[in-house]
């Protein structure tokens, strides 16, 4: 298993990693590691690349014609590429889980929303499901407020508490890999506080990689973050040091906020 | 204090425009006309439906009506029991809709969900020409083409079956379901579909498992949609299903719907004003009560199953 230089284990990487949509080379030779059970938030300003880099994890760009990507993005502990062609986007997907801009829980039951995932992987049995489905609610804080009413639609449930579900959706199926794709920017600043303490709590679980648009939020819930702008990573590194000590001038103009 | 003058001085340039104002309501009134028209039409046919039935009604009881299994308005001792032509109306549209339904679906979401756009650009165009085929077509194509290859499978079945007609108006009827419910389909936001492949969904899951349940409401509508047609459909079962009012479920004998009966007493088999003649109309009525029965219940489905998003 791969390592940093403080022996930290590696759970995904990028080598060399570039994308097109179409003929807009959107990402630059990236190169960014991802470290296992910590969080890792990806800042910088709108149309840096952030979320286009985010959505390269699981191979979301695949539902849409005309997407590239070159380069490697390694999932360990199996070393595999995810972009080879012979690997299968669902396989990867069943493995890195991932929450959106927007709470988009099914037209389902909360109960169903959670146990989708594990119903797409075949799992029939009832006691089996309600397990799963109590532990991933109970891991997305939402159980005590939904313990009750498991078998109404989870569209009646607020932005905040459908986010939280989302989460428990995806934590149902015990991912390696977590993607927030700006998993508060539809949520009021109650609503935002619970996830970002959710998220803390997840950290030591799961590894999570997070795009956020609030550098506040990347400062208070990541260990390590990478500076994107113009479909580059500027700058890696721990978070206290990206904000406090950053290296590069344009780092320092965004975080300071005279520029972006 | 300061005191509030009692008349406020509007300024030239926010007065009324009076010549606006009228052009204004000029156009209102040709609008709201329009919409007028629509109305008139509905309320004109239900008000001539409604006292040619009353007319009716006093020469026939209205029981014998629901309950007499016989309608022979041509015979010298006349019965008219509208239930042998409800009969051929609910099986014809029965096995059509066994055609339609299914068949319509599986376009749709192959159309919205799997199809390339190169593939749906060549496969709506005759979607929409099968939509457009006269029904008159149709119902020749039932009779000379689909019940022999029937008559090749059952050595029994007759010339006339509501079988061949009901199959044929089935086919007749698959684009409007095909393309109402791709539309509802397609109207299913995006962000949904990439939860559902971001859980690690095929296609085939995320079609049925998120995008037809988060459709539902449209999906069902363009169900009702092609029930009220199936069961107005006149053409192809004036054609192909026969003209023997038959008290049976069976599909594979001949029957007269309510629609082909109008067909046949309007090409003049009865003389006009009499008892027989005016039956229509009430054949007429009933139809057009289950026509509405069946939008009403659309309406319901669709205000009891829509998602917002």
């Amino acid at each position: 298993m791969s390592t940093t230089e403080q022996n930290l284990p590696v759970k995904a990487f990028t080598r060399d990693f570039n994308f097109y949509y179409g003929s807009f080379h959107a990402l630059k030779s990236i190169n960014l590691p991802v470290i296992e059970k910590h969080v890792t938030a990806l800042i910088g300003p709108s149309g840096c690349g952030k979320s286009t880099l985010l959505r390269s994890f699981n191979r979301m760009h695949d539902l849409y014609p005309g997407n590239r990507y070159q380069g490697e993005i390694v999932l360990n502990p199996d070393n595999t590429n995810i972009l080879d062609t012979r690997v299968d986007p669902i396989e990867v997907r069943m493995r890195v889980g991932m929450v959106f801009q927007k709470p988009n829980p099914f037209p389902k039951s909360i109960y169903e929303n959670v146990a989708y995932g594990l119903r797409v992987r075949g799992e029939k049995s009832r006691s089996m499901l309600d397990d799963k489905i109590e532990d991933a609610l109970r891991g997305a804080s939402l159980w005590n407020e939904v313990k009750d009413r498991l078998n109404q639609p989870a569209t009646a449930l607020s932005g905040g508490q459908q986010q939280r579900l989302c989460i428990a959706r995806c934590l149902a199926t015990d991912p390696e890999l977590l993607l927030f794709d700006e998993p508060t920017s539809a949520l009021d600043p109650i609503a935002t506080a619970n996830i970002e303490e959710l998220v803390t709590q997840l950290r030591d679980r799961v590894t999570i990689l997070i795009v956020t648009h609030n550098m506040q939020q990347a400062a208070r819930v990541s260990h390590y973050t990478a500076y994107m702008y113009l479909g580059e990573v500027v700058e890696y590194g721990i978070t206290d040091e990206v904000f406090l000590r950053p290296k590069k001038k344009e780092t320092e103009d965004y975080i300071t906020g005279r520029f972006g | 204090m300061n005191s509030i003058p009692a008349t406020t001085v509007v300024s030239d340039r926010l007065a009324r425009n009076v010549q606006r104002n009228i052009r204004e309501r000029a156009i209102e009134s040709i609008l709201f006309g329009a919409a007028l028209v629509s109305v008139l039409t509905t309320l004109g046919i239900v008000w001539v439906l409604v006292s040619e039935s009353l007319n009716f009604f006093e020469h026939v009881p209205f029981s014998d009506f629901l309950t007499d299994t016989m309608w022979t308005p041509l015979f010298s001792e006349p019965r008219y029991g509208i239930l042998p032509l409800l009969m051929g109306t609910i099986t014809t549209s029965l096995v059509a809709l066994v055609v339609a339904i299914p068949l319509g679906t599986v376009i749709a979401a192959y159309l919205s969900e799997f199809a390339s756009a190169r593939v749906r650009e060549i496969v709506k165009p005759f979607l929409e020409l099968l939509g457009g085929i006269p029904t008159i077509v149709y119902g020749y194509f039932a009779l000379t083409v689909v019940t022999p290859v029937l008559q090749a499978i059952y050595p029994d079945l007759p010339g006339f079956s509501m079988l061949s007609a009901g199959l044929v108006m089935g086919i007749a009827i698959v684009p409007y379901i095909s393309s109402l419910t791709e539309d509802a389909m397609r109207a299913v936001p995006m962000s949904l579909r990439e939860g559902a492949y971001g859980m690690g969904s095929t296609r085939f899951q995320t079609a049925i498992r998120v995008v037809i349940p988060a459709a539902l409401s449209g999906v069902l509508s363009a169900y009702i949609l092609g029930i009220s047609r199936a069961v107005g459909e006149t053409m192809i079962v004036a054609v192909a299903a026969g003209m023997q009012p038959n008290f049976t479920m069976d599909p594979t004998e001949p029957a007269q719907t309510i629609s082909a009966y109008i067909v046949q007493v309007a090409l003049g088999d009865l003389p006009h004003g009499s008892i027989g003649y005016q039956s229509i109309f009430a054949a007429g009525l009933s139809l057009m009560l289950m026509t509405l029965l069946f939008n009403i219940l659309g309406h319901v489905i669709r205000r009891r199953y829509r998602e917002a998003y």
